[in-house]
């Protein structure tokens, strides 16, 4: 993964929470995925890549900000345990990284269908051979982060050819 | 007009519904995916179609190709997240004739339908 990389999810994320929910967002400085984390994730939705770039797209909330961003998005107030919830935070994460994989320019690339896990505390396991790197951000509902792990398949091919 | 949305979001399909009512559309049907479509255009009889790419059990593209197949001739939308120009070309292929990328907004929507409808009509 490259910096170049990186910016498109920056990009896409600001792009999306423009758009879609008019909050203007602040990205912090980018680290790795093993360091102790800003917030205890508690709303996560998780999109996979696969093509020419393999992986994983995590974007993770405290219950507050989910609750926050999802009003904005929706223009109700929504209850976290509730299916119309996980969709809105399903269709977020599909925006980000769709937007984000658009400026890969020359890759061919496919994202999975969202799935959206609720609890707090929880953990996402990436990708054990990609690199992750998380970017927190801050808008006016509160701080939240986009995880990213993904690879180059002919790294990933190498990986899958040594372990066989 | 009728107007069918056909997107496995269920938020995504409220927030196009509510920019087609502001619109003034009022006859709107929903679908969850590209079977679900199928199985409900003959009793709806659609005259615009706003399909996503990207849904389970069958795609936007698949249904688009079906629909067309079948002889569906009301213009088609696709709304999606899918923005390389390799994927627009496909989708036209497939008999899309407008296409919108997520995230937009209320009025891009609008004016990429307005402008599907006056191209179909002076067609």
């Amino acid at each position: 993964m490259d910096a170049s990389q990186i910016t498109s999810f920056v990009a896409s994320t600001h792009q999306v929470f423009t758009t879609m929910l008019s909050l203007t967002v602040t990205a912090g400085k980018p680290y790795t995925c093993c360091t102790v984390p800003k917030f205890e994730n508690e709303v996560s939705g998780i999109i996979g890549m696969s093509g020419d770039m393999q992986g994983m797209v995590v974007l993770s909330f405290p219950t507050a900000t989910a609750k926050n961003v999802i009003r904005a998005f929706t223009g109700m107030d929504m209850d976290p345990t509730s299916p119309d919830f996980a969709d809105a935070v399903g269709e977020l994460v599909n925006m980000i990284s769709g937007a984000a994989k658009a400026k890969f320019e020359g890759k061919n690339v496919s994202i999975s269908c969202p799935s959206v896990v609720i609890g707090k505390g929880h953990k996402v396991q990436q990708p054990s051979d990609a690199v992750c790197i998380t970017i927190p951000f801050e808008c006016a509902g509160g701080p939240f982060s986009v995880e990213v792990a993904i690879k180059h398949a002919k790294v990933a091919e190498k990986v899958a050819a040594k372990a066989a | 007009m009728k107007v069918m949305l056909v997107d496995d979001s269920k938020t995504m399909r409220t927030i196009q519904r509510n920019i087609l009512m502001q619109l003034g559309y009022k006859e709107i049907e929903e679908a969850c995916d590209g079977q679900d479509a199928l199985s409900k255009l003959a009793a709806f009889g659609p005259e615009l179609l706003l399909v996503d790419w990207n849904m389970p059990n069958m795609d936007g593209i698949t249904f688009v190709k079906t629909y067309r197949a079948q002889g569906g001739k009301s213009p088609v939308v696709m709304v999606t997240t899918e923005a390389e120009k390799t994927r627009v070309i496909e989708a036209i292929k497939a008999g899309v004739n407008n296409y919108v990328v997520k995230p937009f907004t209320p009025d891009s929507l609008s004016q990429r339908i307005a402008e599907t409808l006056s191209r179909t009509k002076a067609a």
